[in-house]
């Protein structure tokens, strides 16, 4: 299968296979009106299989959230058709207005117009906690 | 300007601001006469959502015995909460007239957004079941008054760990000393919550040692510190029931334990002590109401910025 090459935008690559279709949605790329190749269960020499989105004419994404939706992803950044920056992502130390507390006690709950801010307390187990309770979330249990 | 300071959580004092604050209150309980009037032109607010005897009669009479005075609601349907106001909106008002101000509320984090909301130094009175740390400084007080030490600690919490919010906030400063065993006695229900169990674990010399029984372990403690099952944490009342009297410290259990441990509650106490266990002289849990006051005196001092001579 042969997806024509971009001339100025973005590859994610390395994408945990079967979960483009996600990232496109958390990222909210797919609203964006511009023109995107999601790659499924492509072959990798890292991992088994892998997937990969390219979209052409934006250089800019929420690399936070990415960071936490997949950090073994990579983000090439392409201008005329050639890579101009390359970017390894890991799980973010503070992650800001993208996971909501589950917590039913938590005043997240209640007041309004609050930030929601999480702050990573376990790289390994991907654990993060409310800045309000302390409530600790499993990012893989949040539905990504 | 100074930098305004506020109690959310026990972590926000150092171990050396405690220390001061121990002993600022030592000498308010020596001479108390010297500190009625130092705090004569302030005002504390007092904003209770949620119900609270010994909390807000010991925030007030801190205030009052300090020459201030005191405005405040208590209960939710006491304020503008019941027509629907943000906390946020109530403290930015409240700041237009108080000096200072303590917030209880039944959610978990509330002190923390009326923190952000305010220019006036804030007190956490209760958020829920995650933090007290007023309480914390009260427990901390009696301790220092009886034990002489931080360090080298082996304390027994029994009851409601999961919503307990006064163990909570105990076992996070404590987390901060040298060589304390926690003995985490609890049913299997009210377990500590992940996020203060990772308090202990990341401590360098702190360990803990889980028992469902009380028996078991009461002879090695140097403090016992019971607390109440509540009811108002639960959503199912028929898991409070079940619960409520699992364990119950008596004159039988004291027998037990050695003639230098100390039994500390929060209070209130509902069935967890057996009221003849009053009169036993290692009971400290109303010395411990008192030394309560005392530390929020020198709380509102201390985060006022007042120097008394």
């Amino acid at each position: 299968m042969e997806v024509n090459s971009i001339e100025k935008g973005i590859v994610i690559d390395h994408i945990k296979a079967g979960t483009g279709l996600k990232i496109l949605d958390h990222l909210g790329i797919n609203k964006a009106g511009v023109m995107i190749a999601l790659i499924m269960n492509a072959s990798s020499k890292k991992q088994e299989k892998k997937d990969i989105i390219k979209v052409e004419g934006v250089t800019d994404i929420d690399i936070t959230a990415l960071g936490l939706l997949d950090h073994n992803a990579t983000v090439n950044i392409i201008e005329n058709k050639k890579i101009v920056k390359k970017i390894h992502l890991s799980l973010p130390k503070v992650v800001t207005n993208i996971i909501k507390c589950k917590n039913p006690r938590c005043v997240t709950s209640v007041e309004p117009a609050l930030t929601h801010k999480f702050l990573l307390v376990d790289e390994e187990k991907k654990e993060y906690s409310c800045e309000y309770c302390e409530e600790t979330i499993k990012v893989n249990e949040n539905g990504f | 300007m100074a930098k305004k300071r506020d109690l959310i959580e026990p972590l926000d004092f150092s171990k050396k601001e405690l220390e001061e604050l121990f002993k600022l209150s030592e000498k308010i309980i020596k001479d108390e006469k010297k500190f009625a009037k130092c705090c004569e032109t302030k005002l504390l607010a007092t904003l209770f959502y949620e119900p609270s005897t010994r909390t807000r009669f010991s925030f007030e009479a801190a205030m009052l015995r300090l020459g201030g005075k005191v405005i405040g609601f208590s209960g939710s349907e006491n304020s503008s909460a019941a027509k629907g106001e943000s906390i946020r909106d109530t403290i930015k008002t409240v700041s237009c007239y108080a000096d200072i101000a303590v917030i209880r509320h039944h959610k978990e984090g509330s002190a923390l957004v009326a923190k952000n909301a305010s220019d006036m130094p804030i007190i956490n009175g209760g958020d829920g079941g995650h933090q007290h740390p007023t309480q914390t400084l009260t427990d901390l007080l009696t301790i220092y008054r009886e034990k002489k030490r931080f360090d080298n600690i082996k304390i027994g919490l029994c009851g409601d760990l999961k919503f307990g919010r006064t163990v909570h906030s105990l076992i996070k400063a404590l987390s901060r000393y040298e060589n304390i065993t926690f003995y985490l006695i609890s049913p299997e229900e009210l377990v500590l919550p992940d996020y203060v169990m990772r308090y202990i674990k990341e401590s360098k010399s702190c360990k803990y040692i889980e028992e469902r029984d009380l028996n078991s372990g009461i002879k090695n403690l140097d403090i016992l510190y019971m607390t109440r099952v509540q009811r108002e944490r639960f959503f199912n009342e028929d898991d409070y029931l079940r619960l409520k009297d699992f364990y119950i410290l008596d004159e039988k259990k004291m027998r037990f334990a050695r003639e230098d441990m100390i039994v500390l509650h929060p209070l209130p106490r509902v069935n967890e002590i057996d009221p003849k266990v009053d009169d036993d002289k290692r009971a400290k849990y109303f010395d411990q109401a008192k030394n309560g006051m005392y530390v929020r005196m020198a709380l509102i001092i201390t985060l006022l910025g007042i120097k008394v001579k």
